[in-house]
């Protein structure tokens, strides 16, 4: 399998790649309207066709795809650092401190954030770039999309307390932090690993969910998750494969990252 | 006693829970934007006086503290009060719509899980990667398509909602589960009982899932959070007249009334889902 | 034993098969009825199931735009415009068997014009304080007396469905073409024949020929689509162009375009005074130069040709093509021409620098257009707007909201720079819009209650209004609001964009469907529209 991960990790590479350098190109301006070829089909000025305004759909991927990709990992990377500190830490430290964490990561389980995604909305000026309003929508998503993370994270951290090694290192007079960053920590990444290749899609998608808010990446700055929303209607289906580009790009990327990363789970 | 304290405390934890989170989620819904305002005052026909008196419907809502207050004493009584958007009482339009939805979870609850199970189960009897990856492309592909057109899917080959429902939930529940039961796989003892030829369904039985199951209960509390939270989306995409899509109506027209008693019923499912699954797992503990 | 069982089994066949062959037309409602009260009419779902069970004294023919005779066989508006007597039909009776009479009208208008009910229809009919006179002169005669002149008074009627005074199943009684038989909140309702409408056609036969409507609650247009090309339903009352031409590759047949529908789709700008917006925009969005100049650098034509595939037109003023009587035919084109919009910008002092447009004080002129979030639409012609506007150097930032933050912002805390919206014309009569002209009321969307006209022209609009609203006779009336509309298109308080057509889709199976471009254009002659003959052979 050592072929499949080098190879998985080439196409990972080389989509990334592509998406930064094609965006840099003057060629695949992704704003710009030919509204005398709008939903059209591919041709040899518009290799990937175009869009309902007849924007090129081959540039409209390459930036979506780095906005997304340079975006959607940090965010879920965010939520995962506060997921670490609010689940494994007081999963592993037990106690009170471990009822009440799983008493919070039941709220923010449970609580509709809609509401204060659309403060958020407010709270923002009416201006803001699109490049900021991208930032700050996946920002969002990373300080409230910690929840799932946190609490499985916190049944693995409470398992590990009660293992044999940890108890000997406790034993041996390791201090909790120590044992917490440099013993238990190893231990929890395959979950966090796991968990993130499942954050960054699902982020990518709440991103365009969240348009319907005021929030998401502004137009005509495009993102795979508003180019994914256009496949939400029956009118998206064509018989063209061209308008599926973004799902095939993102779940090509995605698989390439589980195929190349995620190998250490499984003996 | 110790069970029954343990479960009097939970109960306490939980109801304090419950009644703090559906405070949370009324005050976000009272003070976002758009609290208050009606589509109706966009209505030309509607004379000065109307429109303040459309305005002033939502006065009693103001003060949110008073008003929730007021609202639990009218639960504790059995009156769940008025959707203002549309002018029934809740207890029926809960009624009318929560058989739907418990079904569309329930179902798609089993459908992902049972799904999730034999694939796990599958990529463990054939100790084959090229399975397990197939499995992990499969489950990204679910992950990467958007809930809207899951939905349409189902709309185009006439499938029942649940699908839909179990397709998002499926991914997330396999993708842990896998990695779950392939970290156990390295542990002394699994390897042991291979070494000693002990049959795979026999070590998956008694040696790898009492190892995982507090993992498991807690990923099924979770699970339940996941999909009420998808059921929300795929109702109202899909048309399908449940709870979830009250929700997502009354959240739209900021129907305070309706999102109290609905966002109360969310935190309770999720948090007793999630309770029980730790209560469950603490139970086994103790017991072995 | 035997034989009844057999007889039982028999009678379910037969019951069956009548079920099937029933004549049931269906179609769908983006949403539940608010409500089944006719008075408190407000929404779509809850319109049309007034219009198809509700009996009206006089009803708009929405082929001819002309008022007719429906309840009331006749009716007389005094000289001063104030009171209007009708004599009604007799022997005519409600679903439930009532006796229909002049205390059921008075009892329905009386209880439309309580002032605490708040109803839509009611405040139409208010064109001054104080209360509404009804006198029942005779079991088929009935004068209602205004407080003051009420302009277009007879077409107002076609909203008033009247309700029974003596029925104890109250406004569930119904005297139009169909009752409510059934209702599944979230799945349906279900209408039947009326078996005591007073209707008959020419030939004698009671109407309506179709035996009940199937109205079933689908707000996803996916599905309303999908199951109209699989002929489970039988009507789409209104449709985007997108899926109109979807259909019509498939099975051109099947839809149909009517023409400009009353709509239109507009957007404007924040005039309102202490606005939480930037003072040096606020003195962009008061300059006449400056609204007429983004006008002028918006191509209406390639709205009307990419957003709504050909099926819509430039829209001139705040009237439709479509409403044969008020629409000014005068009016300019609105007119296609960036170069004329930098010449009226650099008249107010703004100038282009490196691409971008700056104002005097040297700010670069940017500002942002709210509307509302999941209307494709207008997402793609906000999108379209930030093109055309960034080639004169206008920075637009397109933010989608959801409805009600959007109604706050645009009706409360005023903190929004432009909106685009779209105004549904239920109504022909410019009465109608009587709340969006005058400066004082509360749909002056640019600047809404205002204690005094803050500008000259707005003064005479308000001048204007007042004085068609009092006239009686139409051709001063008209007269007065085409100058209202040439003060529009002049100062341009609003920038009309398009009129879309009014896109239906109608099965072949369906006769006496005439798609028209007033609400509800499919259905608006129910009581005449049948099944063919072929429906036999199909089964549907």
């Amino acid at each position: 399998m050592r072929a499949a991960r080098t190879v998985a990790l080439v196409v990972a590479s080389l989509i990334a790649m592509v998406s930064l350098a094609g965006s840099l190109l003057p060629r695949f301006e992704y704003s710009r309207q030919d509204r005398e070829h709008f939903s059209a089909g591919p041709s040899p000025d518009h290799w990937l066709g175009t869009d309902a305004v007849g924007r090129d759909r081959l540039a409209r991927l390459l930036h979506g795809t780095r906005v997304s990709l340079s975006l959607a990992p940090a965010a879920a990377a965010l939520s995962l650092l506060l997921a670490f500190v609010a689940g494994a830490a007081p999963g592993f430290a037990g106690g009170v401190s471990e009822r009440v964490a799983k008493t919070i990561i039941d709220l923010v389980l449970s609580i509709p954030w809609l509401f204060l995604l659309l403060i958020v909305r407010a709270m923002l000026p009416l201006n803001t770039s699109p490049a900021a309003s991208a930032t700050i929508t996946f920002l969002m998503l990373g300080l409230l999309g910690w929840g799932v993370p946190a609490r499985i994270l916190l049944a693995r951290a409470r398992r590990l307390r009660q293992s044999e090694f940890v108890l000997l290192a406790r034993a041996s007079g390791l201090p909790r932090w120590r044992l917490l960053l440099v013993h238990v920590m190893p231990n929890l990444l395959p979950v966090l690993v796991a968990q993130f290749w499942i954050a960054v899609p699902v982020f990518i998608l709440a991103e365009a969910n969240l348009s319907l808010l005021g929030l998401g990446v502004a137009e005509p700055l495009p993102s795979l998750g508003s180019l994914l929303r256009e496949l939400e209607t029956v009118l998206s289906i064509r018989g063209d494969v061209c308008s599926f580009g973004a799902l095939i790009v993102l779940v090509v990327m995605v698989s390439s990252l589980q195929i190349a990363f995620v190998k250490h789970e499984v003996s | 006693m110790s069970l029954l304290k343990s479960i009097a405390y939970r109960l306490v934890i939980l109801a304090a829970t419950i009644v703090a989170g559906g405070l949370l989620s009324a005050t976000l819904a009272r003070y976002a934007p758009g609290f208050g305002a009606d589509e109706r005052q966009l209505d030309a026909r509607l004379s000065s006086e109307s429109i303040q008196a459309i305005r002033s419907a939502s006065r009693e809502e103001r003060s949110m503290a008073t008003y929730y207050a007021r609202s639990l004493l009218r639960l504790a009584r059995g009156d769940l009060g008025n959707s203002r958007s549309l002018q029934r009482p809740v207890r029926e339009l809960l009624a009318e719509r929560g058989a739907v939805t418990l079904r569309l979870v329930g179902a798609g609850l089993a459908i992902a899980w049972g799904f999730a199970l034999l694939l796990v189960l599958a990529s463990w009897t054939f100790h084959s990667e090229a399975v397990e990856k197939a499995c992990a492309v499969g489950a990204g592909l679910l992950l990467c398509l958007p809930a809207g057109a899951m939905a349409l899917l189902l709309i185009l080959l006439n499938g029942p909602g649940y699908v839909a429902l179990a397709l998002v939930v499926f991914p997330k529940v396999h993708r842990y589960l896998s990695d779950l039961v392939g970290a156990t796989a390295r542990m002394s003892h699994i390897v042991t009982a291979k070494a000693k030829g002990i049959s795979e369904v026999r070590i998956l039985c008694w040696h790898v899932v009492p190892v995982i199951r507090r993992e498991v209960l807690a990923l099924a509390g979770v699970s339940v959070g996941l999909a009420i939270s998808a059921a929300i989306p795929v109702e109202a995409l899909c048309g399908i007249p449940g709870v979830g899509q009250l929700a997502w109506q009354s959240a739209l027209a900021r129907d305070i009334p309706v999102l109290i008693v609905v966002s109360l019923l969310v935190i309770a499912f999720t948090v007793m889902a999630n309770s029980g699954a730790d209560l469950l797992a603490d139970e086994r503990r103790q017991l072995s | 034993m035997r034989r009844a069982l057999f007889r039982m089994c028999l009678l379910l066949l037969v019951l069956v098969s009548v079920g099937s062959c029933l004549d049931e037309l269906r179609f769908y409602l983006g949403s539940d009825p608010k409500t089944f009260n006719p008075a408190l009419v407000a929404d779509d779902a809850s319109e049309t199931i007034r219009y198809l069970t509700g009996g009206v004294l006089l009803r708009l023919n929405r082929q001819t735009q002309q008022v007719e005779p429906e309840l009331a066989a006749a009716w007389r508006v005094s000289k001063d415009g104030k009171t209007i007597t009708f004599q009604l039909r007799n022997g005519v009776r409600f679903s439930d068997g009532t006796a229909f009479s002049a205390q059921d009208v008075k009892y329905t208008m009386d209880a439309l014009m309580d002032p605490a009910l708040h109803s839509p229809t009611g405040d139409a009919f208010r064109s001054g304080p104080g209360k509404l006179t009804s006198v029942v002169l005779t079991a088929d005669r009935i004068s209602l007396t205004f407080p003051a002149p009420v302009a277009g008074l007879e077409k107002l009627f076609d909203q008033v469905a009247i309700v029974s005074a003596n029925s104890p199943k109250k406004e569930m009684a119904a005297l139009g073409p169909f009752y409510v038989a059934d209702y599944k909140p979230g799945a349906y309702i279900t209408l039947r024949r009326n078996p005591n409408y007073w209707k008959h056609d020419d030939a004698g036969h009671p109407l309506p020929y179709l035996d009940g409507v199937k109205l079933e609650i689908q707000a996803n247009h996916d599905i309303e689509m999908l199951k109209f090309s699989r002929n489970e339903i039988h009507l789409i009352n209104s449709m985007d162009a997108d899926y109109f031409d979807r259909i019509a590759q498939v099975a051109p047949g099947k839809v149909r375009d009517a023409g400009p529908s009353l709509d239109s789709e507009q957007m404007w700008f924040n005039q309102v005074p202490g606005a939480p917006i930037a003072a040096f925009k606020l003195e962009w969005f008061k300059s006449r130069n400056f609204r007429r100049a983004v006008s002028a650098a918006i191509n209406r034509s390639d709205l009307c040709k990419v957003v709504y595939g050909g099926h819509a037109v430039p829209a001139r003023g705040p009237v439709s093509p479509a409403n044969k009587f008020w629409f000014d035919s005068q009016l300019p084109q609105a007119r296609f021409d960036p170069s004329y919009a930098l010449q009226l910008l650099r008249e107010d002092g703004f100038r282009l620098t490196a691409g971008k447009l700056v104002d005097r004080g040297g700010h670069p002129v940017e500002f942002s257009i709210v509307t509302n979030a999941g209307n494709r639409t207008r997402e793609r012609t906000a999108t379209m707007i930030q093109a055309d506007l960034r080639a004169i150097g206008i920075m637009v930032n397109v933010v989608t909201l959801d409805f009600p933050s959007l109604i706050q912002r645009i009706s409360e805390n005023f903190n929004y720079e432009a909106a685009l919206l779209g105004m549904t014309n239920v109504e022909l009569d410019p009465n109608a819009q009587m709340n969006v002209w005058l400066s004082s009321s509360d749909e002056h969307q640019w600047n809404p209650r205002q204690k005094t006209p803050a500008t000259p022209w707005e003064a005479e609009i308000d001048r204007l209004m007042r004085a068609q609203a009092s006239a009686l006779d139409d051709k001063t009336r008209k007269k007065n609001f085409d100058r209202v509309q040439e003060i529009v298109a002049e100062q341009a308080p609003f920038l009309y964009l398009v009129n879309k057509n009014a896109l239906v889709g109608v099965s072949p199976i369906l006769q006496g469907v005439v798609p028209v471009a007033a609400r509800p254009q499919t259905y608006w002659n129910i009581e005449r529209i049948r099944f063919s003959a072929e429906r036999a052979s199909n089964g549907k």
